[in-house]
């Protein structure tokens, strides 16, 4: 079991961790999450004595790091899989950590087939794509077949296939028994692999619970409603009577109703009292992806801003860029005529600042990567690989 | 580890309560028996037994290290090409000029070459330990092995091994044939004392300035850096010295030249004779050295206790 509390790291004037407290409990993948600059690597960095909190303290079984008897048998971590003398072959890398930590030298042969690298075992690690590099990060944090395993970023630069097993791997090892602690900023992977969360944002706590309760906390669960395109006076009619029983209705951009506040047998009830009839009323369940967006976006800190190439560009003749709805997300009906914002402001939040509607310069499709639609619910989907591909390139 | 108890943070930790590994099954560790019964409140108990790593296992690690790197290997090639190349190409052009060698023995002619060969243990010594915080590495090795003390130890103890082992080699041989061709133009035939001193004296004094550069590369933590501020400490001294003029400075000018690496390390070929300037004579440049080698190394211990990796 890994304890922080009240962990604080100030460099010079910059807090890149504040008062941070949580534990991360044996027998689960607890998954910590944050944007990149959140403070997830400084933290990992002071777990394992590596680096002197300013303020508190974090043990893992009751003892700081640095002071834990057998501590190579005890935690195992992988921090950067760049880590490693290029010139050194991966066993010869793994002999020396194995002899350092008193580990049979049999062990190093035994975690190279775990990883899949047998192979390669002796060509110079210089060679190693990312992915390689990432197992023989991971071979060395099991070296010490440890009870508490730490992972930053492991499933960076790995294949789908390597991303499946990494995430099996975790998964096994917690069911083990063992402490499993891993940092992504991968939202739909930690979906799929973690039990727990524990979300940080610009070094501080965010949210410390379970993936489902995440998700039921931070996501705004709506209804669609959608009346009958051809009785464009009965959508009216339904918004008038949802509003009145105290509902927030807000128009989509394909003529349906996204509905908050009201439970769906209540929405049924009104259009029945209303005589509306009803094409679509569907339940909503955020997704991870939108629940951590959500919750972070005050506490990203690298924020990019819409490339504003396009204005650079002579006015384009007719329309713009090429195929229209192309680049829409599933699930969405291509926008017909003018279709206002696309993304609408539910109450209470921030406006997007990207899908506000640009008149000077025709803006591509996919400015605004927020998926309405519904996104793969966690747990359900582990064939989600090719979603992955493009976004765990760092 | 203690039991870990429900809390209102953690309505839904289904797999929360200890369990004995429920499938650690055999096969997927190759080697690996179930452990025999449930085994308490810990989570997972490694089949493995566990063995407390001492210093030795460091050492043995840091020399797993040093030999599993070519640039180790070619570096310490060139040192004992440079060492036995240049003395054997000194010593044969003496021989050849047939000149009488005045004030020393004939194992003098063995000091230039060992001069030169130092280089490469300076960026060695830097090496060592720079390339691990150039890559990353340095925090690979501190959680394998948090006592930090241990590891800065079996690296100097493995790195000072090293080289003492090789210059001990390479001195040697140049001894030989410094004896065997220059013998007889030497005004001085060479004592047991002198042999040991050019050998064994010499040895050591290289691989306590191979200390100082470890230390000054921890200390930094830079490979070119370090290297550079290990070229100005051997150099510098001597050339700085050169350029004082003044009458004032002269006493400043004595120490620098006294005690810069090249006049400290000839004083064991005794190229500089009795006559010379020098007060230091005999062993005592190894007392100097190791003295400086001494606080080097204390100064890159509180260093690496007291930074972050």
């Amino acid at each position: 079991m890994i304890e922080a509390v009240g962990l604080t790291k100030r460099y010079g004037a910059k807090t890149a961790v504040h008062n941070l407290s949580f534990q991360v409990r044996p027998g689960a993948v607890t998954g910590f999450l944050g944007p990149n600059g959140s403070g997830k690597s400084t933290t990992m960095r002071m777990i394992l004595g590596l680096d002197q909190p300013t303020a508190g303290h974090v043990t893992i079984d009751g003892h700081p790091f640095r002071n834990l008897p057998n501590a190579p048998r005890k935690v195992g971590a992988l921090l950067d899989a760049k880590a490693v003398h290029g010139g050194r072959s991966a066993r010869m890398h793994l002999l020396s950590l194995a002899q350092l930590g008193g580990i049979p030298a049999r062990r190093v042969d035994e975690v190279l087939g775990v990883v899949g690298l047998q192979d390669v075992a002796r060509r110079r690690s210089k060679g190693f794509s990312l992915g390689m590099g990432q197992r023989l990060g991971i071979a060395a944090a099991l070296l010490g077949d440890p009870q508490v395993l730490l992972f930053d970023e492991p499933v960076n630069g790995l294949d789908p296939e390597g991303i499946l097993w990494v995430r099996n791997l975790m998964k096994q090892l917690a069911a083990e028994g063992r402490t499993v602690f891993v940092s992504s900023h991968l939202m739909s992977e930690m979906a799929l692999t973690a039990d727990h969360l524990i979300v940080i944002g610009r070094g501080q706590l965010m949210a410390d619970m379970s993936v489902k309760d995440f998700i039921s906390a931070n996501s705004a669960d709506f209804a669609r409603v959608r009346t009958p395109e051809t009785e464009p006076e009965s959508r009216e009619k339904l918004t008038a009577a949802l509003v009145e029983a105290g509902g927030q209705v807000l128009a989509e951009p394909d003529g349906g109703l996204r509905v908050t506040g009201l439970p769906l047998p209540r929405i049924s009830d009104l259009a029945h009292g209303a005589d509306v009839r009803l094409w679509e009323l569907s339940p909503h369940q955020a997704s991870l992806e939108e629940a951590y967006m959500r919750m972070t976006q005050g506490a990203v800190d690298y924020r990019s801003t819409a490339d504003q190439v396009a204005a650079l560009a002579p006015p384009p003749p007719g329309h713009g860029y090429g195929h229209p709805g192309a680049g829409a997300p599933q699930g969405w009906a291509p926008p017909q005529g003018n279709p206002g914002n696309p993304y609408p402001v539910l109450p209470g939040e921030q406006p997007n600042p990207y899908a506000q509607p640009q008149a000077a310069a025709p803006r591509p499709p996919q400015a605004a990567p927020q998926p309405p639609a519904a996104a793969p619910a966690p747990a359900s989907a582990p064939a989600d690989l090719t979603k992955r591909d493009s976004e765990d390139a760092r | 580890m203690t039991t870990p108890q429900p809390q209102a943070a953690h309505p839904a930790a289904p797999q929360t309560a200890p369990q004995a590994p429920p499938h650690a099954a055999p096969g997927y560790w190759p080697g690996t028996a179930p452990a025999g019964g449930p085994a308490g409140p810990v989570g997972y108990v490694s089949p493995i037994p566990v063995r407390k790593a001492t210093l030795m296992d460091a050492v043995s690690a840091e020399w797993t290290k040093i030999r599993s790197v070519r640039s180790t290997i070619w570096t310490l090639s060139v040192m004992v090409a440079i060492i036995v190349g240049i003395g054997l190409l000194i010593a044969a052009g003496v021989d050849a000029s047939g000149s009488k060698m005045t004030g020393s023995t004939a194992l003098a002619g063995g000091f230039f070459s060992v001069m030169l060969g130092m280089i490469c243990v300076l960026t060695l010594g830097v090496l060592t330990i720079s390339s691990e915080y150039g890559t990353g590495m340095i925090r690979t090795t501190l959680t394998a092995c948090p006592d930090r003390v241990r590891v800065l130890t079996a690296k100097a103890i493995v790195f000072f091994a090293l080289t003492f082992a090789i210059t001990l080699v390479s001195t040697a041989l140049v001894a030989m044939f410094d004896v065997a061709m220059l013998e007889d133009q030497a005004e001085f035939a060479a004592s047991g004392g002198e042999w040991l001193k050019v050998t064994v004296g010499t040895s050591l004094f290289v691989g306590l300035l191979g200390i100082i550069s470890l230390a000054v590369g921890t200390l930094l933590r830079h490979s070119a850096g370090a290297i550079t501020v290990m070229l100005g400490l051997v150099l510098a001294p001597l050339v700085v010295a050169m350029f004082m003029y003044t009458e004032s400075l002269s006493s400043v000018r004595k120490a620098l030249f006294e005690y810069s690496i090249p006049m400290l390390l000839s004083v064991f070929y005794g190229a500089s004779g009795e006559s010379s300037a020098t007060s230091l004579s005999g062993w005592d440049p190894l007392w100097v050295i190791a003295i400086a080698a001494a606080v080097a190394l204390g100064g890159a211990y509180a260093s690496l206790l007291k930074r972050d990796a």
